[in-house]
């Protein structure tokens, strides 16, 4: 008797959202990427489309990086004082499919840079590259809102992915966004109520927005409550693939942010002898939370370190594999 | 809980002039507006005073399929009509209603496998409507075996356990919710489930009240759809409601409206 074999079925699939433009589209990329589509949970092919794989951003500041452990940096000290030559350093050696650049300089208590100062270094990186960009801010939501509207106008018609839009503050991102044709990361702190509730709050401003947005679940490292992460990311991929439209977004995770802070990644291994080798455990440390996360449907990866990026590009080599039957 | 919406019925004036007159108008405007309030699909009947159901039925489904793409539920006791529409329907449609009457069945079953359109089954045979739960579910089981037999998937079979006025038939009540709760233990998929739920209320005060308790009420029993006014607005945040609270749908503060808006 033949066996018959059990496939789950969706109703609904996850929304496609284009990051970048070419020169035909109003940009001067050299190509764009696509990125969710799903249709079944990650990677079972043998239940639904998986049309667009997964992306890894390499993250560049606007700052020496100085509290990155020494064992990080020395990948990056070459270029370091120069976004551009990093973030082609990034695309060129390291293989990576886009560039997150952070301006950390904008922070009051840091460099407190102009919006000008900003415009100059996206500028440049623009220039360097030819992959799409995610631009992040300082952190800190009264200076970013001030930094996020000119950034937008002075790359207009780019693509970018503008972040961050959040439940309280998501006004200002999303204004730009719609004003100067860029995408949106929409943030939420480990709360799928709020991830659905701040998509509905960004649509009612633009509901063509709705093709535009990717959402930030907030992840964890490995250690530091990543469990609690995916189930979130799973429920929302779930609801998505059921029919729920305000929660069938792409989603990103700042991997190497989350990771590079924590001690598992920074002290050597005289301090803690059973740990083993700083380096290899703060790259193994990056690497098994993307890991993680790749298996919960994350779309895009920013990360940090190249051997963990390499991993990670091999892993999704591997992943998207036609395992349909 | 899914809405079929019910407002396009010759029962209401407004539609058996727009038929007699064969003016799209009204029925254009009352499938836009139920596809705006949440409806997942509409119900069409001639009504009673209708010369030729055939081509009214015809009319209906052309004319409402022009302004949406909502599956149509084609509602007639004639099977020569609910042919006629279903020849023109562009999308898979619902046939309301076949009773366990075993000739109707035949022919009934037949039109749905060659069409690809899914069945409402009425609990009910030629003595009528049964008083308690147990008959109901065996009138169920009947139409479950009758649909399977012409190889179509038991999901796509509704029964409707048939709900009475709360004023004249108050002890069909419990014996719907046990009817609803049993159904789903008849098959593997289960056949799903609907009731009229203006029924429910007919000839009482206090209607909309009623509706909604009834449905909110029949969704923990787990009905999955019902023929009810998707512009009753108390209505449609009741279902939205029991939905979440039955973790149908992902929480979020503005869930009524997500709701409303899920065809958009």
């Amino acid at each position: 008797m033949a066996v018959e074999i059990l496939k789950e079925k969706y109703r609904s699939q996850v929304r496609e959202v284009v990051l970048g433009a070419t020169s035909a589209e109003g940009g001067t990329r050299s190509h764009t990427i696509k990125v969710g589509g799903e249709a079944a949970l990650p990677f079972l092919h043998f239940e639904g489309e998986t049309p667009n794989r997964p992306v890894v951003a390499m993250e560049v500041w606007d700052i020496v990086p100085e509290d990155w452990p020494a064992s990080l940096k020395a990948y990056f000290e070459d270029v370091y004082h120069d976004p551009a030559a990093w973030a082609k350093k990034c695309v060129e050696v390291y293989g990576a499919d886009l560039i997150a650049l952070r301006f950390k300089s904008a922070d009051p208590d840091i460099k407190d840079s102009s919006a000008e100062d900003c415009i100059a270094t996206l500028k440049k990186v623009l220039a360097a590259v030819g992959v799409p960009l995610i631009v992040y801010g300082c952190g800190k939501a009264d200076k970013d809102n001030t930094i996020m509207g000119p950034l937008a106008e002075a790359a207009e018609g780019e693509n970018l992915l503008l972040g961050v839009a959040e439940a309280e503050n998501y006004k200002a991102v999303a204004s730009a966004a719609m004003a100067y044709k860029h995408s949106i990361i929409a943030q939420s702190p480990i709360d799928i109520n709020i991830a659905k509730q701040l998509n509905i709050l960004i649509s009612e401003m633009s509901t063509p927005l709705l093709d535009r947005i990717v959402i930030d679940p907030t992840i964890a490292a490995l250690g530091y409550g990543l469990e609690y992460s995916y189930s979130i990311m799973e429920r929302a991929r779930f609801g998505a693939l059921n029919g729920d439209r305000m929660l069938a977004m792409p989603m990103i995770g700042n991997v190497g942010n989350e990771v590079w802070v924590k001690k598992e990644a920074s002290i050597s291994a005289e301090e803690q002898p059973g740990w083993g080798d700083q380096a290899e455990r703060s790259m193994a440390w990056e690497a098994t939370t993307a890991m993680a996360l790749l298996q919960a449907g994350m779309d895009i990866l920013v990360m940090r370190h190249p051997r963990a990026v390499e991993l990670i590009k091999e892993a999704i080599d591997d992943l998207m594999q036609d395992n349909s039957y | 809980m899914i809405i079929i919406g019910e407002r396009i019925n010759g029962m209401f004036r407004d539609i058996a002039n727009a038929i007699r007159e064969r003016n799209p108008g009204p029925v254009q405007e009352w499938a836009r507006k139920q596809e705006a309030m949440g409806a997942g699909y509409l119900d069409l009947n001639v009504g009673p005073a209708v010369a030729d159901r055939v081509s009214a039925m015809k009319w209906l489904v052309e004319v409402t399929q022009e302004v949406t793409k909502l599956p149509l539920c084609l509602d007639s006791t004639d099977y020569d009509a609910i042919e006629a529409g279903l020849e023109v329907c562009k999308n898979p449609a619902m046939i309301n209603s076949v009773p366990a009457v075993q000739e109707k069945m035949d022919r009934v079953f037949a039109m749905a496998a060659k069409y690809g359109a899914e069945v409402i089954g009425l609990a009910m045979n030629e003595a009528g409507i049964p008083k308690d739960a147990e008959s109901r579910v065996a009138l169920a089981m009947e139409l479950v075996a009758n649909c399977d037999a012409h190889g179509i998937p038991l999901d796509k079979l509704y029964i409707d356990p048939l709900a009475l006025p709360a004023n004249v038939g108050q002890a069909h009540g419990p014996e719907v919710f046990e009817t609803l709760r049993q159904i789903k233990l008849l098959s593997d998929p289960p056949p799903k489930t609907t009731v009229g739920l203006s029924n429910i209320s007919q000839g009482t005060k206090n209607r909309e009240l009623l509706n909604r308790t009834f449905a909110v009420m029949a969704m923990a029993c787990g009905l999955d759809s019902a023929i009810c006014d998707a512009c009753d607005e108390e209505l449609v945040a009741a279902i939205a409601t029991a939905r979440i609270l039955l973790n149908m749908d992902i929480y979020c503060d503005s869930y009524v409206d997500v709701f409303k808006n899920q065809n958009k």
